[in-house]
């Protein structure tokens, strides 16, 4: 194959791996979106800012800490967490009492939180550009078929399906998660056998919105860190579920790996337009299964 | 009566402002007729209101079209945009249908936002030209007001006729319509046509308002904006949204005078609607009234 870009088996190979690593970002935020939207049954808009935050908290406690590998991956660690702690003072406090009412409005409230997440997140951290150096260990380049491709994108293709068996195991060996695709199903019987129905919603919450903070710490060696993150993840998030399957884990893989592929070889064909691909990708999905390639929870 | 002599004693700010009011609450509206009087989650209305925007400006910027041809078109476009999205979307329900709205209407932002040398891209296209009467701040306000005036009227008698009647059936129980024979989904896609229709006629108006269009018109926290108007004012009434779409507006104006933040207050605000008065103002005000007439809170309220 030749004519316009490179097209080697090189740049083939490094974009496919490019939009791989792409994909496990997008999947462990997505998972957490997804996670949510099955217990729930309500699409967490603010998940896109709950990421942002995970980023710039990521930022800060890798500074905090001198910015070496240390550093880093304390962050790594921490800023899941007070990414949690932040979206468990929001449910405890507010989100809680709305679970008796409409989805309309558990919606409008997870919109609510956004608009206020994202400016509380101006004020705290700026407007400016931030990103973080990852360890020595994942700096710089390995090469692959005499391209260079970088190591921390290498870090994260093992991430990636590391969270996902985590989660698996979690969802279907613990008696936790077990729990919490119970309530996903019906969440009438599980309140009638006895269980607060209330605390596994707002541990699902938690749970979900940690991942999207762990999503934007891992992300933040390799984007520049800003605000308007939380505005470019959640549509992406929206959309794979969409086409995954509401609330199925392995959707969320599976529209993720699509998303990130077709992204990263929009650019390289077509670099003006490489936005257009996946949400393309997502139409043709869309007119063909309309409720998603796998079954949704619900 | 007042709106018509405004202009004559307020100042060039204020008339724009109205007029920009007037705009959005004609969008407001128009989202309302398929959300609070139909029940279907149009959660990215904001791309019809784009398309009919980008229709009239491109044509008039890029073509020699007359004025009035390119105002036409844009709600046309727009109708024809939420014909092709709804027939997509109808097929499902809910948030489903919400969901995808957003994927579709995405793509249109995105084709919008990088197809630089057509729309040019996130810069939008500025200085479109307008016919002489309505170029000016003043001749622009009366459009608006005018073209308001007979969308409002249309709306209205639409909603009255047993269409309009039928939908709010639909809206309230759709099994029973289905069970006397009416065709739910094409009803609820004539139904989003017409509103996507007047959503078109609202981009226009913005056009021109402001002579210039930009991406963030199809971009969807617009779109979510203009359902809070919907929710605040009063999702099962009239008027409700005209009064969200003048209160937000406002809000955003005079409070971004004083701060940048001001979504940070637009969120607490949609916070304590959630929470104290989800009808909207209007309902609420319609509950106050009608409080000894029913016992149970008022879902539906017939005009």
């Amino acid at each position: 194959m030749e004519g316009g870009p490179e097209i080697t088996l090189a740049a083939l190979s490094i974009t496919f791996l490019v939009g791989l690593s792409r994909a496990m970002i997008l999947f462990i935020v997505t998972s957490g979106l997804s996670f949510v939207l099955g217990v729930l049954r309500v699409p967490n808009i603010a998940h896109g800012s709950l990421y942002m935050i995970g980023a710039f908290a990521a930022h800060s406690i890798a500074t905090l800490f001198g910015g070496g590998p240390a550093g880093f991956w304390l962050a790594l660690i921490l800023a899941p967490l007070v990414v949690a702690l932040i979206s468990l003072l929001a449910e405890r406090s507010l989100f809680c009492h709305l679970y008796e009412r409409e989805h309309l409005m558990l919606l409008l409230f997870t919109f609510a939180l956004m608009l206020i997440l994202g400016d509380l997140t101006k004020m705290v951290w700026g407007a400016d550009y931030r990103s973080i150096m990852p360890p020595p260990a994942l700096q710089g380049f390995i090469s692959i078929f005499d391209s260079p491709f970088p190591k921390y994108n290498l870090f994260l293709l093992v991430i990636g399906p590391l969270v996902a068996i985590g989660l698996w195991l979690f969802s279907t060996k613990t008696k936790i998660g077990k729990i919490a695709r119970a309530a996903a199903v019906d969440r009438e019987m599980v309140g009638a056998i006895g269980i607060n129905v209330s605390w596994v919603f707002a541990f699902a919450f938690v749970l979900g919105c940690m991942l999207a903070g762990l999503g934007g710490a891992l992300v933040s060696p390799t984007i520049a860190v800003t605000i308007g993150m939380d505005h470019d993840i959640i549509i992406e998030s929206f959309l794979i579920v969409t086409i995954g399957g509401l609330g199925n884990m392995w959707g969320a893989m599976a529209g993720s790996l699509i998303f990130g592929i077709t992204q990263a070889f929009g650019v390289l064909f077509w670099p003006q337009f490489a936005i257009v691909f996946p949400y393309l990708a997502v139409v043709i999905v869309l007119t063909l299964k309309p409720t998603g390639m796998l079954k949704s929870v619900w | 009566m007042v709106l018509l002599i405004a202009p004559s004693f307020l100042p060039r700010f204020y008339i724009y402002f109205l007029a920009v009011i007037f705009v959005t609450a004609l969008l407001a509206m128009s989202l309302n007729l398929c959300v609070g009087h139909g029940m279907l989650f149009q959660f990215h209305h904001g791309v019809f209101y784009g398309v009919g925007a980008y229709t009239a400006g491109l044509l008039l910027v890029k073509t020699s079209l007359p004025w009035w041809l390119a105002f036409i078109a844009g709600p046309l476009a727009a109708a024809f945009a939420g014909l092709l999205i709804g027939m997509f979307c109808i097929r499902l329900n809910r948030l489903y249908f919400g969901m995808l709205q957003i994927s579709l209407g995405s793509l249109i932002w995105a084709i919008a936002f990088r197809w630089y040398a057509l729309t040019g891209g996130d810069d939008g296209i500025h200085g479109i030209p307008m016919p002489d009467f309505i170029s000016s701040t003043t001749g622009s306000y009366y459009f608006v007001l005018i073209v308001l005036g007979i969308c409002l009227v249309l709306l209205y008698l639409i909603l009255k006729s047993p269409f309009g009647s039928t939908l709010q059936a639909i809206r309230d129980n759709p099994e029973r319509c289905a069970a006397v024979g009416i065709n739910v989904r094409r009803h609820q896609l004539k139904a989003i046509v017409i509103a996507t229709f007047f959503g078109g006629v609202a981009g226009v108006l913005f056009v021109v308002v402001e002579g210039s269009i930009f991406p963030d018109l199809l971009f969807w926290v617009l779109s979510l904006e203009i359902f809070i108007m919907c929710l605040l004012g009063g999702w099962f009434t009239f008027a409700g949204p005209i009064l969200g779409a003048a209160i937000i507006v406002s809000l955003r104006t005079f409070i971004g005078i004083y701060t940048e933040y001001w979504t940070l207050i637009l969120g607490v605000i949609l916070i304590l609607l959630i929470f104290f008065i989800p009808e909207g103002i209007m309902g609420y005000n319609y509950r106050q009234l009608f409080r000894s007439r029913t016992q149970y809170a008022t879902e539906s309220q017939t005009e």
